[in-house]
């Protein structure tokens, strides 16, 4: 669904991102993690166009991203960004209808298609009792689902979320993560995400990308790729890591910098 | 609930319609021969007397008109710039836009009179050699463009073009008299010849800005966000700024420098109506007419026989209520 090819991006003269390939499925959610600076962010934005690449091949859903528009992507690929903020008299619905503005010409207005899709992106977030209030008025969390619905109206293939947890207290974070997993199981919607938290990268994803000054590290299923020599050698960090019997996600208890 | 607000909207959009027409009719009354509202009335609709249908076609009228359309045109072009700019700072005025228009203006003026004919598009081509070097200037490779860089490089540009304002003046002091009426904003001595000649260009402008609306809209959401909606921001930016910048700089062609209502009126209207440009850019509209129609009514009338240029008067009222503003918090 998205494959990345040898990516390359450069910020003046510092590589941040070198060589980065990924193989993502349909339906799949993948995390990516890594150390702060490692290029995790950076990596999204190169993908969705935001900030220019300096080489590499991107195909999203089997179409090469060189040669669609930035139009064209939208309609394929959605990107939630950290720190949206809307303006303070913004309603919820106003909010999602903008996800159907890459499905409009510039002088075509909303008809009843794009009010229905937008009423769906509601039902599917849990934020149908939201739609008039004001997104500056809802908890962070709430906001955060008000996000992913216009994401949603945007009828994506491939939704990226870069940290979506963020300033979120604990339930929240669950919350919206829950949500994510969801829209990807019921929809098919193949995820790609940058997360801090290794616990919430082991439950919520398939595959975990670990990445380390821009470059893969290692890719693959949690259970697979979470082991202490990793993690030690990528964050410098000594843990134990602990097998629950009933899922096979590995919990991982942070003991110490080494 | 939804619909409630439409109506609401509506209203406030049809008051402020109606309370332009009557600032127009008073406007026109008041000078040094004053005219009751019934006198303004008859000689409006054709049934006055000679010596008033002077006093109103000829004079009142044109200025009053004159008025309306530079304060919708500065409030449009400041309503996108802030839109564009992402910043509620960002006006013609405080961007160098509005004395980048006037540097080329006051060189037609003062050194070439000869190609007065080109002083539009001289006007055009300055205002938006001021808004590439802000663009220029703000640009960072590693974080694109911040608001506060924006706007920064907004006052360099147009201390720049300020000072070579006051080169220029100098330089040429002994044609200074002529264009100093202009200089300072002045509405005075516009006859309906110069209406009829900025008015198709103002209509044109202001049909573009309505159709900007939604990717101002869009904007509203952040760069990021609006990137990620398919929009092409670069596009987007050019669209905005030159729809912008050919409204000021029309203006400037024509009154001079007028500040504050590009800066004012945007703010006034997002406090009354909101923030999505749907509405508040209708109300811009409406709102930066009536303002400058005050000011200039103001203007000519407080200390009569001596005449303030609307351009004093709106930079005396509109800084302090700028202030007032930013203190309520609406800014």
């Amino acid at each position: 669904m998205l494959k990345i090819h040898s990516l390359y991006i450069r910020y003046s003269d510092k590589t941040i991102v070198n060589d980065f390939s990924i193989n993502v499925e349909e339906g799949e959610v993948v995390s990516i993690i890594g150390p702060n600076g490692s290029g995790k962010s950076t990596i999204l934005k190169g993908v969705t166009g935001l900030i220019p690449c300096k080489s590499g091949q991107i195909c999203i859903a089997n179409q090469e991203a060189n040669l669609l528009n930035n139009k064209q992507i939208s309609k394929l690929m959605c990107m939630l960004c950290q720190g949206n903020v809307s303006p303070v008299d913004m309603t919820v619905g106003e909010l999602i209808s903008y996800g159907r503005m890459p499905h409009k010409k510039w002088y075509e207005r909303m008809d009843a298609e794009d009010f229905e899709i937008i009423e769906w992106a509601l039902m599917k977030t849990g934020m149908l009792n939201f739609k008039d209030r004001l997104v500056s008025s809802l908890s962070g969390g709430e906001a955060q689902k008000a996000w992913l619905a216009m994401a949603l109206a945007q009828c994506p293939k491939v939704l990226l979320l870069d940290e979506p947890t963020t300033y979120l207290d604990i339930a929240h974070q669950l919350e919206v993560l829950d949500l994510v997993r969801s829209l990807n199981r019921e929809l098919k919607l193949t995820v790609v995400m940058v997360l801090h938290d290794l616990n919430h990268a082991s439950t919520y994803s398939d595959k975990v990308c670990v990445i380390k000054k821009g470059s893969v590290q290692t890719y693959g299923r949690p259970q697979d790729v979470l082991t202490q020599e990793l993690i030690r050698s990528v964050y410098g960090v000594e843990t134990e890591i602990e097998q629950l019997p009933n899922n096979a996600r590995p919990r991982i208890h942070v003991l110490h910098k080494i | 609930m939804a619909k409630n607000f439409k109506k609401k909207e509506a209203t406030i959009l049809g008051i402020a319609l109606m309370l332009l027409l009557v600032s127009i009719i008073i406007a026109v009354g008041i000078g040094s021969v004053q005219f009751t509202l019934s006198q303004t009335w008859q000689t409006l609709i054709g049934s006055g007397k000679d010596a008033d249908n002077t006093i109103l076609w000829d004079i009142r009228i044109p200025r009053v008109l004159m008025a309306l359309i530079i304060g919708a045109n500065l409030a449009a072009s400041g309503i996108l710039l802030q839109a564009v700019m992402n910043n509620p700072l960002a006006d013609p005025g405080l961007t160098g836009v509005s004395s980048g228009a006037a540097v080329t203006v006051l060189f037609i003026m003062l050194v070439a009179p000869e190609f007065s004919g080109f002083i539009p598009l001289a006007a055009i081509v300055g205002g938006g050699f001021a808004a590439v070097m802000v663009y220029a200037w703000a640009w960072k490779k590693e974080s694109g463009y911040t608001p506060i860089r924006i706007i920064l490089s907004g006052v360099a540009v147009n201390a720049v073009f300020g000072g070579v304002i006051g080169l220029l003046s100098i330089l040429y002091s002994d044609k200074l008299p002529a264009a100093l009426q202009w200089m300072n904003g002045s509405l005075s001595g516009k006859g309906m010849n110069d209406v009829l000649n900025i008015l198709p260009y103002s209509m044109a402008g202001w049909a573009m800005a309505l159709l900007c609306i939604r990717q101002a809209n869009i904007l509203r959401l952040g760069e990021q966000a609006a990137h990620n909606l398919g929009q092409n921001l670069n596009r987007v930016r050019f669209i905005l700024s030159f729809v912008a910048v050919f409204l000021a700089a029309i203006s400037v062609s024509k009154v001079g420098l007028v500040g504050f209502v590009g800066l004012i009126v945007p703010h006034m209207a997002r406090i009354i109506i909101g923030s999505n440009y749907k509405h508040s850019l209708p109300l811009s509209l409406m709102l930066g007419a009536m303002i400058l129609i005050i000011a200039d009514t103001a203007g000519r009338s407080l200390f009569s026989p001596l005449e303030i240029p609307a351009g004093i008067i709106m930079a005396m009222a509109g800084g302090p209520y700028f202030l007032y503003l930013m203190r309520k918090g609406g800014a």
